[in-house]
């Protein structure tokens, strides 16, 4: 292919999203390990004790813990669920399929604030207490949507006569999918699983409206930032939050790719 | 003779596509019986849509029929899935299991139904050293050739000893060198191993080299079903003899029918052909047909009884025969072969000539339009 420059104006477009994008998360990496609890320059000093202080603190660890339970359960429910809905969309025509899809992709555009706010008053209306749980059935509803488009992108390209000869070949309808559909898209689950993960455990308008009284670990930061002299704890947790994120997002993309079916070599 | 491994008793399929409120019925399969004999290499043979692979679909149970029954030695399929009836299919694009190799994709069959580890190993490499591809068997898919994954997709099927073996256009994605070796292959395989073969291909010269027996389907019917032989030789329909070989078309009326013999007014002209299965009566329109090597041309002065005449408008010398096409007054061009050698000079005669076509009464058809 030709080779052509880019214009100046794209460049310049180019670094200003960088540097929006990049330069916050940059200067809370670097207050994290500032030795103040003012975020001002000039840089007071290289410490670790933000870091040190995190590890000694109960509630921030069982806040990190409550929000690691509830994003694993709630992104293997939507996992589980996205997977079952993708098949139904991607191998069966039936009436309202297109109005499926819609309807599960729905909490994509709803306000996470609106949802948050609507669960609430039914949950209370209907009697149930708040507690990590209601929060885990919301995200499980706002992380649906992401599994079941990851999966059904992944099906799309999915030769179907795979399953035909498997069942010609003796298995079950859950035999096919078993021994062959889900092995060849598992990369595919582990990317949708880990984006769910991502989604729950960054949430925080819903979990803050249902959590009731453990909160997640974005509500209690937000609790804590009343507190100035814990802000540089936040800030390094915040740092430690946004490298994992970003890790995990990384990889799940890597492993999409990867679980692409290579095309058959030709002769 | 013992029961037929596969019959189709009155199997109707009807596929019902909505485009909004419109409910359209497209009939993929119409009517059809069949009786395939244990043992045979039967193919089912059309044109893309005529709806031979539905018929093979219906056999493997991937469809059901709308109306009919099917029995495989002679028993009735319609209330049995795909994975419990005693056949095999080898898929048009193979559907190897990409994420396991060589040795777990022919073993497939045999590991879903719990046959035991030291026998599943012997059988698979029984399979594929009938294939001759014992050496690959810790190979991916991807990494083979289209024609070594056409022979694992035959050895994952046949492992499980099927009563039948259903191969749908298994050489389609081949080129055209390897697929008549592939060809060749596989039948010599089909007599040893003594499998019913049912094979479904759109090229008529493949159906013709393999086949013992062929069903020619044009719009969900079955038109005609023989040997090679007959349906070469003797063509029932317009369709057949068109689809089957080359054929050159005539139309006339009958002047005069004496048992098989016809003699049909062509142009002008009373020439001579074969009743077949539909005994016409005089003064009826009648189409027949008449094979491009079946057609003698004679350069004569004096006319010829029961001969056409025509002037030749193109002479096409492709080697081992010289082709000629002839213009007859009120007829399709009229395509004629002769062979090159023993004795015959290429070119014989030449553009422009006048000449008379003849052939024997038994070589020309009257047809079903």
């Amino acid at each position: 292919m030709e080779t052509r420059r880019i214009p100046s104006f794209g460049l310049l477009y180019y670094w200003l999203i960088v540097i929006v994008l990049f330069l916050p998360i940059f200067l809370l990496i670097l207050f994290s390990f500032n030795d103040s609890t003012r975020l001002v320059f000039p840089l007071r000093g290289f410490t670790l004790q933000w870091y040190g202080q995190l590890s000694k603190n109960p509630e921030l660890i069982r806040a990190v813990r409550t929000s690691i339970l509830l994003a694993l359960g709630s992104s293997f429910i939507a996992t589980v669920l996205g997977t079952m809905g993708a098949l139904v969309v991607v191998r069966y025509e039936f009436p309202g399929r297109n109005v499926f899809v819609a309807v599960a992709a729905l909490p994509l555009v709803i306000p996470y604030i609106i949802l948050g706010v609507s669960l609430l008053i039914m949950l209370h209306s209907l009697g149930v207490r708040l507690s990590a749980w209601t929060a885990g059935l919301a995200h499980v509803v706002i992380s649906l949507p992401y599994a079941m488009l990851v999966v059904i992108a992944r099906l799309v390209g999915f030769p179907q006569n795979l399953e035909e000869a498997a069942m010609d070949l003796g298995a079950t309808y859950w035999g096919a999918l078993w021994r062959v559909t889900l092995p060849i898209i598992f990369p595919a689950l582990t990317a949708a699983f880990l984006i769910c993960f991502t989604i729950s455990f960054d949430e925080f308008a819903i979990a803050s409206f249902l959590v009731g009284t453990q909160p997640t670990l974005p509500v209690y930061l937000y609790s804590q930032l009343r507190f100035p002299t814990r802000l540089p704890l936040v800030v390094s947790m915040a740092a430690i939050l946004m490298s994992a994120s970003m890790a995990i997002v990384l990889f799940s993309e890597w492993l999409r790719r990867v679980g692409q079916t290579p095309q058959p070599k030709k002769k | 003779m013992s029961e037929p491994a596969v019959e189709l008793r009155d199997v109707t399929k009807v596929f019902t596509s909505t485009r909004g409120d419109l409910a359209e019925e497209v009939y993929a399969v119409q009517e059809m019986n069949l009786e395939i004999a244990q043992g045979e290499f039967f193919t089912l043979l059309g044109p893309s849509g005529c709806g031979k692979t539905t018929t093979l679909r219906l056999i493997a149970g991937f469809e059901r029929p709308t109306k009919g029954e099917i029995f495989i030695h002679g028993q009735p399929m319609s209330k049995v899935p795909p994975n419990l009836r005693p056949v095999n299919t080898v898929f048009q694009n193979y559907a190897l299991f990409p994420h396991l190799n060589v040795a777990r994709n022919v073993g497939f069959g045999l590991e879903v139904r719990r046959v035991s580890r030291p026998e599943r190993e012997r059988r698979i490499h029984e399979a594929l050293d009938m294939v001759q591809l014992a050496e690959m068997s810790n190979r991916r898919p991807s990494q083979l050739s289209g024609g070594q994954q056409q022979r694992i997709a035959l050895a994952r099927a046949l492992v499980n000893q099927p009563a039948v073996l259903l191969l749908d256009e298994p050489l389609g994605a081949l080129d055209l060198k390897l697929r008549k070796a592939m060809q060749i292959e596989l039948k010599q395989l089909q007599a040893q191993v003594g499998i019913t073969f049912i094979y479904v291909t759109h090229d008529q010269e493949e159906a013709l080299t393999m086949s013992n027996r062929i069903a020619v389907m044009n719009k969900g019917r079955v038109l005609q079903v023989g040997d090679p032989v007959t349906l070469y030789e003797k063509p029932a329909s317009h369709f057949v003899a068109d689809f089957i070989g080359e054929s050159n078309f005539f139309r006339g009326v009958v002047e005069a029918v004496s048992g098989q013999l016809v003699e049909v007014q062509v142009s002008g002209t009373r020439v001579r052909a074969t009743a077949g299965a539909l005994p016409p009566s005089s003064g009826q329109e009648a189409l027949f047909a008449v094979r491009p090597e079946k057609v003698r041309l004679i350069i004569s002065e004096e006319s010829i009884d029961g001969a056409l005449r025509g002037v030749i408008q193109e002479v096409i010398y492709i080697g081992t025969d010289t082709r000629y096409i002839v213009n007859v007054e009120a007829q399709s061009p009229v395509a004629v072969r002769v062979q090159n050698g023993c004795g015959i000079a290429p070119q014989e005669y030449r553009r422009g000539d006048v000449v008379q076509l003849s052939w024997l009464p038994e070589d020309a058809h009257l047809l079903a339009d």
